[in-house]
């Protein structure tokens, strides 16, 4: 029977080429309208790290400012001091914790004509690696000696090792950063988690850093820092004075395997800051947070307000479509009247007729599915020249929203076609014989 | 008018012509909510940022050696580029307007940690600032070259002149911003700063911060290992100049790297790349739903046209003339898109609160509503032109066939 009904919504699609391409279009361009927004929208908002997002969590203490505001009340800061950083490092209450910091240094070849070059670089704790999953070329990260004894160590990733050692495996050779020596221990496979989550402040969709190096080394040697830095309080002159004051400019997360140890992470904060309040700091009301990558991301807000706008603007878009291809469909069942009305004379039931209409329509559906994507993809080809490569990480199609194009062009088919089907079966046998 | 004859047709056909109508009200809400939003995006885009943008560009110079002299460098490589020719003037400076990165500070009225300041955007610059950045001191005078100091990465201490933009001075005394000349503003808490200028505008660096005007000029030369140079052409002389200084600084000294070099131009195009993609991708969007909605009434009404094709005949025979024909399409256009309009215009009005609440846009003009209104009338009467003039062409010959 569902054959049946194929070939008849077929014959019925090419007895008016016109109506059903229009159908069609409608369906594709409010489709590929709909699904390229929403593939930004996807993956601005997807999980970066899926197997372990509810495990990993950003670390809020709130040292801030008690009599300023800030935007959005009395929010902690977004990012640590290095009193505080250090003291939770030192601690090491969590399964795994790391302290981070974005800085750029200067690379220069051992090549002498080649001229030195900039390179971004996070300054980071051992754990980091084991912690996000960082996939390894070649060695490993560093272990937690070389973080307390300031061993210079750094890792790479694959375009550095590929631009200064040509590829090869670099382990146990040096490069020269900011005029000092650091060994190569690793270098990291292709790593570009989107957003990425593990330091959204400097911006949630940059490319990852092409250096690590440990974060006391950067501090002792007092590497430049470039990311984001927030001060509410005067603090004197010297790098001794700036790190012990109550500027926040690290980014610290900790991985905590269940509830339980994120409970009692949570005491332990709460009683870190109990006791900075004694010694005068922590002047707010007690305020610290612990959110998971996803609670994180929704915090900050990482899905662009114009994304949602326009995602918005793009369903409305796709109503456009649907009540167009209502219109259409109702005009075309309605001119089948003729049709109908023998087809139920000669015995077929309204349920036949449903269910013929409704393959009908979901058919003109699939092909507004299919001819979708391909807009959706040029919409997205579109979104990626106007942009550039603020969104190359944003514009790939998956397997998921593939299904969910068609799946959306059939359904919305479906629903379009519900009215005008319903009208179809209504029409009394016979009655539209007489005419003829 | 033969409104009531169509009015009654209608009824007796309503679904068909309810689709179109909502159709045409979910276009408008669309299309205006979206103009809208272009309309914002491109005032915003529209704002100076108060540098001679033209014929300027920047670029950063990095130290890294361990006996990098930055002072040293700093000193000759502003001289040397002073005296090139087509040059009109040089700094070292932490930033520029719309490039993204930079400090803030906040300046309070009165000394004490408990009030909250003014936040302000701070750049460094020398006696040359004023030149290079092409900006109007409207009061006061301009730093000298005795009131320049040198500024360590970890030093907290400023300088105790300031010159602030005449936003500065209204958000400080809001009463009275005239009267911000000479007074003394205090930063860090308790620091005094006396305000010897105030210059007539200047952006900071952020262009979505909603105290963007809010800056201040400090007579610094900083020594934070690595800074941004900012260089004035004489017009025209730009782009032949950019590799001829990147040249001239990557040559004088290797102990660090030139990098970064983009002209302001660049980072205006960079800076609102954002908002002016979002305006192509609504513009693209408003006539891709037109072509659709007009499409629609087209294939809508050539269906009601071969569906009357029997009454169209029947009524060109009892004598009615093909304009009366084509009239009858049109307006039953019309009405349509009357009703439609109307729905629409409620519809636009709340889509609008919505998005004002949900993320704070800008309410619509009110001259849109009517002016997408009549557009829209307009190119329902321009879509269905077509089926219309084919249902006048329909012979009276075809009311006898088929009976």
């Amino acid at each position: 029977m569902f054959s049946y009904y194929l070939k008849l919504g077929w014959l019925s699609i090419r007895r008016n080429p016109l109506l059903s391409a229009l159908m069609v279009a409608a369906i594709a361009v409010g489709i590929g309208a709909c699904m390229t927004i929403i593939t930004v929208n996807y993956v601005m908002s997807s999980n970066p790290i899926p197997h372990k997002s509810e495990q990993l969590f950003y670390v809020q203490l709130d040292s801030w400012d008690p009599n300023n505001q800030g935007d959005d009340g009395f929010e902690p800061p977004d990012q640590m001091t290095y009193i505080d950083a250090m003291a939770l490092m030192k601690a090491g209450k969590a399964y795994r914790q790391v302290a981070s910091n974005r800085s750029s240094l200067v690379l220069e070849p051992q090549n002498e004509d080649e001229r030195p070059f900039s390179v971004d670089a996070r300054n980071t704790w051992s754990d980091f690696f084991p912690m996000f999953d960082l996939p390894f070329i070649y060695g490993s990260g560093w272990d937690d000696t070389a973080d307390r004894s300031l061993e210079r160590v750094v890792v790479l990733s694959k375009e550095i090792n590929e631009r200064v050692f040509g590829g090869e495996n670099p382990v146990g050779r040096n490069v020269r950063l900011n005029g000092m020596d650091f060994q190569v221990v690793g270098v990291i496979d292709d790593f570009l988690p989107v957003p990425k989550f593990y330091d959204v402040t400097n911006g949630a969709f940059n490319e990852p850093e092409e250096i690590y190096i440990p974060f006391n080394v950067a501090v002792e040697y007092d590497l430049p820092r470039n990311g984001n830095t927030n001060c509410w309080k005067p603090f004197d002159e010297g790098i001794e004075a700036f790190l012990n004051s109550e500027c926040a400019w690290i980014q610290f997360w900790a991985e905590l395997r269940n509830e339980t140890e994120k409970r009692e992470y949570m005491a332990f904060l709460n009683a870190y800051a109990e006791q900075q309040k004694q010694l005068g700091r922590f002047p707010r009301p007690l305020n610290n947070q612990l959110s998971d990558v996803m609670e994180w991301m929704e915090k900050e807000e990482v899905v662009e307000d114009d994304a949602q706008v326009m995602l918005g603007l793009s369903l409305l878009f796709l109503v456009v479509c649907l009540l167009n291809t209502i219109g259409l469909l109702l005009a075309k069942f309605m001119g089948k009247s003729g049709d109908i009305s023998l087809r139920r004379a000669l015995g077929a039931t309204r349920a036949n007729l449903f269910t013929q209409h409704m393959i009908e329509s979901g058919m003109i559906g699939l092909g507004g599915g299919v001819l979708g994507l391909g807009l959706t993809w040029l919409g997205l080809r579109g979104i990626e020249m106007l942009f550039g490569d603020f969104v190359e990480n944003l514009v790939g199609l998956d397997w998921v929203m593939v299904l969910t194009a068609i799946g959306l062009a059939i359904l919305s088919a479906l629903l379009a076609g519900l009215y005008p089907t319903w009208r179809a079966c209504r029409v009394v046998p016979a009655s539209q014989l007489k005419i003829h | 008018m033969e409104l009531g004859p169509i009015w009654r047709a209608l009824l007796r056909n309503k679904t068909g012509a309810i689709l179109i109508a909502l159709q045409i009200a979910v276009t408008m809400a669309i299309m205006v909510n979206a103009i809208s939003i272009m309309q914002e995006r491109s005032s915003m885009m529209a704002r100076p940022s108060g540098i001679d943008e033209q014929n300027t560009f920047i670029l950063s110079s990095d130290g890294f050696a361990a006996d990098f002299n930055e002072r040293v460098t700093v000193e000759e490589d502003l001289a040397a580029l002073r005296a090139m020719p087509g040059v009109v003037n040089a700094i070292q400076s932490n930033s520029i307007p719309l490039s993204g990165g930079g400090w803030s500070m906040g300046l309070q009225t009165e000394p004490g940690a408990e009030i909250d300041g003014t936040g302000v955007a701070v750049y460094f610059v020398d006696e040359h600032g004023l030149e290079t950045f092409g900006l109007n001191l409207v009061a006061g005078e301009n730093f000298s070259a005795t009131d320049i100091a040198w500024r360590g990465r970890s030093e907290t201490s400023w300088p105790d002149k300031t010159i602030i933009t005449r936003a500065m001075a209204a958000a400080l005394y809001p009463d009275d911003p005239g009267s911000a000349l000479g007074k003394t503003v205090y930063i860090n808490d308790d620091e005094p700063l006396v305000i010897t200028g105030i210059i007539e505008q200047m952006q900071a660096p952020w262009n979505g911060w909603d105290g963007v005007e809010r800056v201040m000029l400090t007579p610094n030369y900083t020594l934070f290992g690595g800074a941004d140079y900012i260089i004035r052409t004489e017009p025209g002389r730009r782009d032949e100049l950019m590799p001829q200084v990147e040249a001239l600084l990557a040559e004088r000294n290797r102990d660090r790297i030139v990098r970064s070099m983009r002209s302001m131009e660049e980072i205006r195009e960079r800076s609102y790349r954002g908002d002016s993609s979002m305006i192509k991708i609504l513009a693209f969007t408003i006539i891709l739903l037109i072509a659709v909605t007009s499409l629609g009434i087209v294939g809508l009404a050539s269906f009601s046209v071969n569906r009357r094709t029997k009454q169209i005949g029947t009524r060109r025979a009892l004598g009615a003339s093909k304009v009366a024909v084509l009239r009858y399409f049109m307006t039953e256009n019309f009405i349509i898109s009357l009703i439609g309009v109307v729905i629409g215009a409620a519809l636009t009005i709340g889509l609008n609160i919505v998005m004002i609440e949900a993320f704070s846009l800008t309410r619509i003009a009110w001259y849109l509503v009517p002016a997408a209104m009549l557009m829209l009338l307009v190119v329902g009467q321009l879509a269905v032109l077509g089926p219309a003039k084919r249902a006048a062409s329909v012979p009276p010959a075809v009311a006898t066939r088929t009976v």
